[in-house]
């Protein structure tokens, strides 16, 4: 703990050093931060939904059903067997929301995380190395930014194919330069901190100063850069799925979903509305949140 | 001054060259041999190759780098396997469409996006600063596949009052440029509010609110004045999400842009056209950002220095 020590004494930057402002309830939170908890407890409903949808339904989301084809949903004709109605194939949609959902999730989960970790890899090389190799990542960073993002994603996804490797990297290589460029700037002017000196006088070494004092500085932004990107993922993704370019059929996607409800839209609209309405929230969910947290971890930012 | 854009354009100058050699190294690895793609099922193996050589593909990915870059400084991107028509000219037959929707995008970012981010400030902590800001959440929040999709159910299947697909005059213009606009007009509001916040809480402000002037000469003449050139800045780098959601909001409007372009030729595996559309954005945003940053040196003299 000496660099929390160090961070104390030597006034080390306030912002994400402690990341729960001391003293502060929960209650307090809840109170003067409603987004945020109101965004936690959406994403976390829906993650919950999808993680647990072998419990919440019986029905399989790829099975086709040909006797019951386009049924409405509950309140508008349907029955409970099929809450949210039966897809054009006779698929139970509540199902293939709540798989679906897992799928779209998870890759947005796991392009976020991807992201993070080589952005942060190599913002801290990019800031740590200088010279060159500073200058290469950065360029780099702008020939990616150059790119309108989904033009970008479906060349590439055409190039290797539509797996789920492929689309977490792809979605990953679009999201990396934001952490890279917050990492980069804060180790830069972290390092010239006189706390950080009186560490490296004492002895210690690049990646002990890395670990204890510049990445704990850093915390804050990085949590609110990935919250709101986990919302510009789920985008993506369903995005490309509905583009035809994600994950494909029969496995259910929100995207592609809503693709196939498309050509329903004058006689069955739920195929494609519900789905899209399962993003939306999602999305929401993850906005609210992200805000809430910047709020929380930025007071200079408060209320605006 | 002159240091700063030197490197500017220097590094613009790079990012080009890399955007070339990203687009051209990512399509030539691409698998599913165009030639077969193009000739008929079974054709004899010395067709394919006749056409390889053609189409220039039997040589090395280097040499087909410097040729391809050699004949991009010339405006000849290739011709387009698909259409059998040069690669520049089927792209920019298109390119009309795409600034159509874009410029009326524009059009609804600022004359929208920009007085909501207005009242809000300036109604701070008041129910019309709550409501512009859902609508802002709300406006992020929705993706654009499904606004549009939701937007032709409303206004063109069940209401029938607008036309919900193709290109003949500025009521096929509405739905589209909407559901394109969402997005970027959510987040200038945004951007426009807490800007607008800043300078609102300014001593000078504070100043001019005592020397007694009027709320709206102080708000506009005072507090807009130096709100708004950053403002205006992201404003004009939003043409690389605009030209994002084009390859979405095209796709579900058919409307015949670049962005239905390129999803097409990505599908019919036409390179060249995919490598037209990619390269021209890309030249698009390097230059459009370039000019914004030169002009927000002479706008603001502080960046000059910096």
């Amino acid at each position: 703990m000496a660099g929390r020590k160090a961070s104390t004494s030597a006034r080390a930057p306030d912002r994400g050093s402690r990341l729960l402002p001391a003293g502060r309830g929960l209650r307090r939170i809840v109170r003067q931060n409603p987004l945020l908890v109101v965004g936690a407890l959406v994403l976390l409903s829906v993650a919950l939904a999808c993680a647990l949808a072998p419990a919440l339904t019986p029905l399989d989301p790829i099975k086709t059903g040909f006797s019951g084809r386009l049924r409405a949903p509950l309140g508008l004709g349907g029955t409970w067997a099929h809450i949210m109605g039966t897809d054009n194939l006779g698929r139970d949609i509540w199902a293939r929301v709540l798989y679906g959902g897992r799928i779209s999730l998870a890759l947005a989960a796991g392009a976020v995380l991807l992201a993070a970790g080589t952005g942060i890899v190599l913002g801290l090389f990019s800031g740590y190395a200088g010279g060159r190799i500073d200058d290469l990542i950065m360029r780099l960073a702008d020939i990616q930014l150059a790119f309108p993002v989904i033009m970008l994603a479906i060349a590439i996804i055409a190039v290797v194919g539509t797996s789920e490797f492929a689309i977490i990297g792809v979605l990953a290589l679009s999201g990396w330069v934001l952490y890279a460029r917050t990492v980069r700037a804060n180790l830069l002017s972290i390092r010239s901190l006189e706390y950080v000196e009186a560490a490296r006088a004492l002895g210690a070494g690049g990646l002990r100063i890395i670990f204890r004092h510049v990445l704990p500085n850093t915390t804050a932004p990085l949590l609110v850069i990935g919250t709101s990107q986990f919302a510009t993922m789920v985008l993506l993704e369903t995005g490309l799925s509905f583009l035809g370019l994600g994950i494909q059929a029969p496995r259910p996607s929100w995207g592609n979903m809503m693709a196939e409800g498309r050509d329903y839209l004058s006689n069955a609209w739920w195929l494609a509305t519900i789905p899209g309405a399962a993003i939306s929230l999602v999305v929401l969910g993850a906005n609210l949140f992200g805000d809430g947290l910047r709020d929380l971890l930025d007071p200079r930012l408060r209320h605006r | 001054m002159s240091q700063y854009v030197a490197r500017r354009l220097w590094h613009a100058a790079l990012t080009l060259v890399g955007v070339s050699i990203l687009v051209f190294v990512v399509l030539r690895v691409m698998p599913g041999d165009p030639a077969k793609m193009l000739l008929p099922e079974g054709a004899p193996q010395s067709a394919v190759e006749e056409l390889d050589r053609q189409l220039g593909l039997h040589r090395p990915l280097a040499a087909q780098y410097l040729i391809f870059l050699h004949s991009v400084f010339r405006g000849d991107f290739g011709q387009s396997f698909q259409y059998r028509a040069p690669a520049a000219r089927v792209v920019l037959d298109r390119v009309s469409a795409t600034i159509d929707l874009t410029i009326a995008a524009m059009l609804l970012i600022i004359g929208v996006g920009v007085p909501i981010g207005l009242m809000a400030a300036v109604r701070h902590r008041t129910p019309y600063d709550y409501a512009g800001m859902v609508v802002a959440v709300l406006g992020q929040s929705l993706p654009n596949f499904w606004l549009g999709i939701m937007l032709i159910l409303l206004f063109g299947v069940t209401m029938r009052w607008l036309p919900t697909s193709g290109f003949e005059g500025w009521r096929y213009l509405v739905l589209p440029s909407l559901t394109l606009a969402a997005y970027p007009t959510a987040f200038i509001a945004r951007l426009t509010r807490s800007g607008m916040l800043e300078v609102l809480d300014q001593d000078f402000i504070r100043t001019a609110r005592s020397k007694g002037l009027p709320g709206t000469t102080t708000v506009l003449r005072h507090a807009l004045k130096n709100a708004i050139i950053p403002v205006l800045t992201v404003i004009g780098l939003q043409i690389g999400t605009l030209l994002s959601g084009a390859v979405i909001t095209e796709s579900v409007f058919a409307w015949p842009g670049i962005g239905k372009l390129i999803v097409d030729a990505i599908f019919s595996r036409d390179f060249p056209v995919v490598q037209t559309v990619l390269i021209l954005s890309a030249a698009t945003f390097v230059l459009v950002n370039l000019l914004a940053d030169l002009l927000y040196t002479l706008v603001d003299p502080r960046i000059r220095y910096g």
